[in-house]
């Protein structure tokens, strides 16, 4: 049985996080390619319910509640013991559910074809779609300067 | 095929089971002496299905669950956490403690309430070998005269009893069995 503890917690912690706030159109897409698909067996069926998101002000202050999400959770058993669970953001189960299976598939054998063909791309993707739009909302940029500030 | 993990064993349809989990709890705890057959959850060694399922059923982040000794192991823990998220707290905190009888006494570590609100105890979950509708005398609320049911302790929950309307309630579970005894019955060892 493949051991949570194995796979080094930071590294997780980024696919995980990746697949949360992926798009579910690119990541099914992507999801799509990928031939192989294991038999597994549901821990927890999707459900869907809602988190509390926490923010701090400046990185020091004290947590305040953002607000709601709306969140997708399932958990999953592979044939050989390898538990994957997803956690996204949305209420698609069938995003869910890929989410658990690459999961799940990250901690084992097939993990580099996986990141090749799922998690790589959609990074990608989520990096372009990101300076796509920091680079329109930068364009709406107002410089603001005084010529004379007439103080003496 | 089937994989088990720490993980397995949890309700096959959440709300439908949690839903008829529920209804059984619910009629045993207003109907003291009835025993009723309670599954849908198939927890780790030591915990019986009952209890497991009771556990999953009542169980929610915001209710400390008190593990008594031998309950009190890594796969029981982990089971609960996945699927309940409940924190696991001391007797003095706890909403809910499970455990056979000889690991849950003395009575006076749990909270009994408060005359403000008596609601604010401890549900105890008791562990037995089996149920019968044998032993103590009950009588009071939601029992037509006279119910028997097997009870670990009598004078202890004779004791519990008196404490009216402030207390423990109890959940008896044995196997796939569960039976439950609120504070407000009143209890006669046989006579």
């Amino acid at each position: 049985m493949a051991n949570e503890t194995e796979i080094d917690a930071e590294v997780r912690r980024g696919w995980m996080s990746l697949l949360a706030k992926a798009p579910e159109s690119a990541l099914m897409a992507l999801w799509g390619e990928v031939s192989e698909r294991p038999a597994f067996e549901w821990l927890r069926a999707p459900e869907v319910g809602g988190v509390m998101v926490r923010g701090r002000m400046g990185g020091t202050g004290a947590a305040f509640n953002l607000g709601e999400m709306t969140v997708t959770r399932c958990s999953l058993v592979l044939a050989d013991g390898t538990v994957g669970h997803g956690y996204v953001q949305g209420r698609s189960k069938p995003k869910a559910e890929a989410a658990a299976l690459i999961d799940a598939l990250m901690q084992t054998g097939a993990a580099a074809s996986v990141r090749a063909v799922v998690l790589d791309p959609l990074a990608g993707q989520m990096r372009a779609a990101k300076a796509a739009r920091a680079a329109k909302a930068a364009a709406t940029k107002v410089e603001f300067f005084t010529m004379v500030r007439g103080e003496d | 095929m089937s994989a088990q993990t720490q993980f397995s064993g949890g309700f096959r349809n959440a709300p439908l089971d949690a839903a008829h989990a529920f209804r059984a709890a619910m009629t045993v705890m207003s109907r003291p002496g009835e025993i009723r057959e309670l599954t849908g959850a198939v927890p780790p060694e030591p915990l019986s299905v009952a209890a497991g399922t009771l556990l999953l059923t009542l169980c929610d982040p915001e209710t400390g669950i008190y593990l008594a000794c031998e309950i009190d192991t890594a796969e029981v823990r982990q089971w609960l956490a996945f699927h309940t998220g409940a924190p696991f707290v001391t007797a003095a905190e706890a909403d809910f403690a499970v455990g056979r009888w000889g690991a849950l006494v003395p009575l006076d570590a749990y909270r009994i309430g408060t005359p403000e609100y008596p609601d604010r105890s401890a549900t105890l979950i008791v562990e037995c070998d089996a149920l019968a509708q044998s032993g103590a005398v009950l009588r009071g609320p939601g029992i037509r005269d006279s119910a028997r049911l097997s009870l670990p302790d009598i004078p202890v929950m004779q004791a519990n009893a008196a404490l009216y309307p402030l207390g423990c309630d109890f959940f008896l579970t044995g196997g796939t069995q569960v039976a439950a005894l609120p504070r407000s019955t009143q209890i006669i060892a046989e006579g």
